[in-house]
């Protein structure tokens, strides 16, 4: 299993990540904390690790991982 | 659980300070990604410019010089002459390169210097509010143009990649981009290639990025993206404009 993590200390919610992801399990939670104290971006289940949301995120903020 | 991606050890942890979607972010990491790929961390100085990125000394792990405004490959130049074992880049915005610095770029590249000058381009002057820089297409608004660049009376704007790939002193000079994750990876590859002459052949080497500046264009990050798709790149083509490895077999 894969998953991407967001570092909500890096992460600006600017949606790009959600907009590359193939898989379209990133969104924009408008209300979570993060580097701005405004919106993050969350993972849900489904992650299959091909990193796009890394490659595009201008941040740093995403980890991916897999088991 | 096995890491497949993280941030590059040359990154530091520091939040950056630049705007959600800024291209600045993605061109760091793909320097950051080069650094550690080619382990030269601890033998690195970067010149850092004037413009949004000023303070990237925060950000890059590497030895960090600040430069004044434009003068980023004058210093990058002093440096490599009495270090000539370190790996030297500049990183610089349009306003910093093409235009305030645009006789130090010219003639660092004319000596063939032995450093790699990281480009950002995304059209306008960030850092001081959005105002029209030597790249704005034409008729793109700006603070300074605020009825669209008029090409007749504010000129037109600067190719550096093809100005610069007339001269002999430079071995490589490429044209990418940071919209697509194809563009951004292909960056990486230039980005490499570039510190790779560098290392490998002591020679001066190019690399210009297209970027977004979501708040000075007044887009989201995601319709600034997509406008260096549909309005930069046809403006500014991608590619390889000099190679010398090409040119010395023949290509
Ligand atoms: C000698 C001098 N002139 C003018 C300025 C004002 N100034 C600061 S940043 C900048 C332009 C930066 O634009 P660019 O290089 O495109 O970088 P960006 O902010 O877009 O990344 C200017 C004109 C300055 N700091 N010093
Ligand atoms: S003003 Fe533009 S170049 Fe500067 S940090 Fe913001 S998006 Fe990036």
């Amino acid at each position: 299993m894969n998953t991407a993590e967001i570092d909500k200390k890096r992460c600006k919610a600017c949606g790009l990540c959600a907009d590359a992801c193939p898989k379209k399990i990133i969104t924009i939670n408008p209300y979570a904390e993060s580097a701005y104290g405004r919106g993050c971006a969350e993972v849900s289940d489904g992650c299959v690790g091909c990193g796009t949301c890394a490659v595009v995120c201008p941040d740093i903020a995403i980890t991916l991982r897999s088991v | 659980m096995k890491v497949i991606y993280e941030k590059p050890k040359s990154i530091s942890d520091k939040t950056f300070h630049y705007c959600p979607g800024c291209g600045h972010g993605i061109a760091h990491r793909l320097v950051g990604e080069v650094m550690d790929e080619l382990g030269i961390e601890d033998k690195t100085v970067a010149v850092v410019p004037v413009g949004c990125a000023v303070m990237a000394y925060d950000y890059f792990e590497c030895d960090v010089m600040e430069a004044a405004h434009g003068r980023a490959p004058a210093v990058a130049t002093g440096v490599k002459r009495c270090l000539p074992d370190k790996v030297v880049f500049s990183y610089q915005g349009d306003g910093d390169l093409a235009a305030i610095g645009t006789a130090e770029t010219i003639h660092a590249a004319a000596r063939g210097e032995g450093i790699t000058v990281i480009f950002i381009n995304n059209t306008i002057y960030g850092m001081t509010g959005g105002q029209m820089a030597p790249t704005t297409l034409p008729g793109q608004v700006t603070q300074t143009s605020p009825f669209g660049r008029d090409p007749y009376t504010q000129g037109w704007p600067l190719k550096m990649c093809e100005m610069l790939s007339t001269m002999t002193g430079p071995a490589y000079i490429e044209r990418c981009a940071t919209d697509t994750p194809a563009h951004i990876r292909a960056a990486k590859k230039a980005v490499k290639k570039a510190f790779t002459y560098q290392i490998e052949r002591g020679a001066y080497s190019f690399v210009e990025l297209l970027c977004a500046c979501p708040t000075n264009w007044g887009m989201t990050p995601g319709e600034a993206r997509d406008r260096v798709g549909s309005e930069m790149i046809p403006y500014y083509p991608l590619g390889i404009f000099r190679d010398i490895c090409d040119i010395k077999e023949g290509k």
